[in-house]
């Protein structure tokens, strides 16, 4: 539980992303791509989930990537190389299911691109002719470039602001791939709720599988508790142990939307303490 | 015969603005008088009704005699953990149901029945002051020997406890960042303190227990792992843990919890004391609790102290489909709740919950209820009435309905054989699952139970468990 490395990965106004690499021997030999850990920077601590993006089996740690967005990631980010944290466990959730699909786009959205590196790593692996799509707000945002290029098969990259790649949104590139009259065989998209909508209701008339990874708030993440129950296709499923990988045309985004704001009050209150 | 002599409790205004603990421990005096009440029956049917057998009339007799370490080592040949079973036992429909003093034909016991529960709590808390630890029983012959336990519930506990008394190594393996188990994120403070559970856990960890938090067998290792790291047997107590829910229509919305959540956000990440603590708990104006069981009372008396910590006038409502009589609570709890001002609607049954344009619950539309004939359980079949319908105004529900097998480990071990509510499959004689060497016990075999049960499985494991290394130890003299 060790923090053996920490970079800031990426630094513009208040935001920032910060890489960890955490040493945690069980969970880096069972982790596999699509899983998650949940964790406890501290005893006063809220358990949160996070996506694993990477793991070294010989030096024994995986990697986690996140955005400061709330005050467990903002203490988890103020965290030294050499602290430890917690609470770790894992690796949790359904690995996603990684065979030879054909023509694969995959889809990150901000912080979102560290969650799907790791499937697009295995992917390429199993030989998937890769297409990939990256948006984020501003150039300075942008995660995980080189790296995700060296997969990919064509590779487009956009900003809202326009400051680098395609001014826009990966849903604007996604609307053009999709009438090239290509055959695609899987979409997987990860990244705000309204983009993971917005890249399922393109996608849906054309038929093509499309799998999003969600990030339903969690307590113990093991299916005990239910607090990150989504509905899909009219069942509740819980994220946990039946996902967090789902079938976006099944998702009811507006329960999950709802759902996710369920403390924003209280994120709010606590965020302001720490001020 | 002398009236029952009951503890003292705290009173309910005080009671209710905290979560510290609500009956207290007879006193010395007060567990004399009500142990004197004992007819000492040369026919103990009591016992007959302890799932563990304890021998109650003995362990009375010897209060009577003020010789309390001879009754906390009776209890204990039975019972490993006397101060906790003494706290959250059902004894109305165990011992104190089949004592004597009780009326034929009650579905409980009677108020005169001896208060063996209240005893039992006695004489355990005095077993914690006075430190006195059970002795070790070790056998040479098996202490080379390594069993891991899975889950620190009360299962787990009891079986890493009879273990270890005998010699054995043990290393539990716990999922959450703490030990116990439901006793730890299920139960509140105000009924089992926290201080109780890490007395017990202090215990093993005298006897050499080893533990391992943040550890999910079947996740984080394999059953097979453990096999390779060189453990002989397997114990598992995995419990129910899966919340079941109603499957109603807007059983999403926001502010709609599983009591299982609920209880756990309060008992294992203190949301209570946010934000010090900084896991989040939504409290509501009006809540309903659904639900006739321990867990509905416990959520709904928690509830209502959240109101009263925040400055919310308490309003909280159980929601029951049968009536009081069918309630599965313990009587105690009922009572408790009825006294802090929860309210009770009987013969409900909920059907819809709506909500409001942000998604949060706003009411609940619900049946009315009458009674049929006797179902499976032996309480009368709810039955609804048509045309009926009502609406109860809530903003927070919790859904206290009752809890399924835990299925990490079964899912991922397709040899652990299961019946079709997923629970594990034992040999009722050994507790020995469909894989050799691996035992379970608990609420993982059998389904939803008391935490006496559980200690009585786990304990008949683990007698099967030192048998089998004895054995073992014969056949492999190169060990």
């Amino acid at each position: 539980m060790k923090i053996i490395n920490k970079d800031i990965i990426s630094h513009y106004n208040n935001i920032r992303i910060v890489c960890l690499e955490i040493s945690a021997p069980d969970i880096s030999k069972m982790a596999k791509p699509g899983q998650f850990v949940v964790l406890m920077v501290c005893k006063e601590g809220e358990r949160i989930p996070l996506t694993i993006v990477d793991n070294n089996l010989e030096k024994e740690i995986i990697t986690l990537i996140f955005q400061e967005v709330g005050l467990t990631t903002k203490l988890l980010g103020g965290l030294k190389e050499g602290d430890s944290l917690y609470a770790l466990v894992g690796p949790l959730g359904n690995p996603t299911e990684i065979k030879k699909y054909g023509n694969v786009i995959l889809i990150g959205g901000g912080v979102g691109i560290a969650e799907i590196y790791p499937v697009a790593k295995a992917l390429k692996e199993e030989g998937n002719d890769i297409t990939t799509i990256l948006g984020v707000r501003t150039k300075q945002l942008l995660i995980l470039e080189k790296e995700m290029e060296k997969f990919s098969h064509k590779f487009y990259i956009t900003t809202d602001d326009g400051s680098y790649g395609k001014k826009g949104f990966v849903t604007d590139i996604l609307k053009e791939i999709l009438t090239d009259n290509l055959t695609y065989n899987l979409i997987y998209a990860v990244g705000p709720i309204p983009m993971m909508r917005e890249v399922s209701e393109l996608s849906k008339p054309y038929n093509i599988k499309t799998i999003v990874s969600l990030n339903a708030l969690m307590v113990d993440g093991t299916g005990m508790c239910g607090c990150c129950r989504v509905t899909v296709e009219g069942k509740t499923k819980f994220s946990c142990v039946d996902g967090p990988e789902f079938d976006a045309h099944l998702v009811d985004w507006d329960n999950l939307i709802k759902r996710n704001s369920m403390y924003l009050e209280k994120e709010r209150h606590i965020c302001n303490l720490l001020k | 015969m002398t009236e029952a002599v009951l503890p003292k409790e705290r009173i309910t205004q005080e009671r209710i603005n905290d979560f510290e603990e609500v009956v207290s421990t007879y006193s010395e005096e007060e567990a004399f008088q009500e142990a004197k009440r004992c007819l000492q029956c040369s026919n103990p049917t009591c016992i007959l009704g302890c799932p563990v057998g304890i021998d109650i009339k003995r362990f009375i007799y010897q209060i009577t005699q003020k010789d309390y370490q001879s009754a906390y080592f009776t209890i204990r040949e039975k019972n490993n953990f006397p101060s906790i079973c003494g706290r959250v036992c059902p004894a109305e429909y165990q011992c104190r149901k089949a004592c004597i003093l009780t009326k034929k034909g009650m579905s409980f016991a009677s108020e005169q029945a001896i208060n063996i529960h209240f005893l039992e709590r006695f004489v355990g808390d005095w077993g914690i002051e006075s430190g006195i630890d059970i002795l070790q029983n070790k056998n040479e012959k098996i202490s080379k020997f390594k069993v891991a336990v899975v889950g620190s519930g009360p299962a787990g506990l009891c079986c890493a406890g009879e273990l270890a008394r005998a010699g054995v190594k043990v290393v539990i393996f716990e999922g959450l960042h703490k030990l116990g188990g439901v006793l730890r994120y299920g139960i509140p403070s105000f009924r089992l303190p926290p201080q109780i559970l890490d007395k017990e856990i202090d215990y093993l960890n005298k006897l050499g227990v080893e533990f391992i938090t943040n550890c999910i067998i079947g996740k984080t290792k394999s059953l097979n792992e453990l096999f390779i790291e060189g453990f002989h047997k397997i114990f598992l107590g995995l419990g129910a843990g899966v919340p079941s829910f109603l499957g109603i229509q807007g059983e999403n919305l926001c502010n709609i919890y599983s009591a299982n959540e609920f209880l756990t956000r309060i008992n294992l990440m203190c949301s209570y004391d946010f934000p010090q603590f900084h896991t989040p708990i939504n409290v509501g104006r009006s809540i309903v609790v659904i639900g006739g069981g321990n867990t509905a009372m416990d959520a709904a008396r928690s509830a209502l102290r959240l109101q009263k910590i925040n400055g919310i006038p308490p309003n909280v409502t159980i929601l029951y489909r049968r009536t009081e009589v069918e309630m599965p609570a313990r009587r105690l709890e009922i009572e408790h709740a009825k006294e802090e001002g929860v309210n009770f609607r009987f013969l409900v049954q909920p059907k819809k919950f709506i909500g409001d344009e942000n998604g949060f619950v706003e009411r609940l539309i619900c049946l009315e209820c009458k009674l049929g004939e006797p179902d499976s359980s032996g309480r009368r079949r709810p039955i609804e009435i048509e045309d009926s319908e009502f609406e109860v105004k809530c903003d927070l529900a919790i859904v206290a309905i009752g809890l399924l097998a835990n299925q990490i480990l079964t899912t991922v071990t397709p040899q652990l054989r299961t019946d079709k509510y997923k629970d594990v499959v034992v040999d009722t004689e050994t507790m020995q699952t469909s894989i050799k060497n691996v035992y379970a016990g608990g609420d993982i075999v059998g389904g939803e139970g008391t935490v006496i049960e559980a200690m009585g499985m786990a304990k008949k494991a683990a007698t099967h468990i030192i048998t089998g290394l004895l054995t073992s130890n014969k056949l492999c003299k190169f060990f």
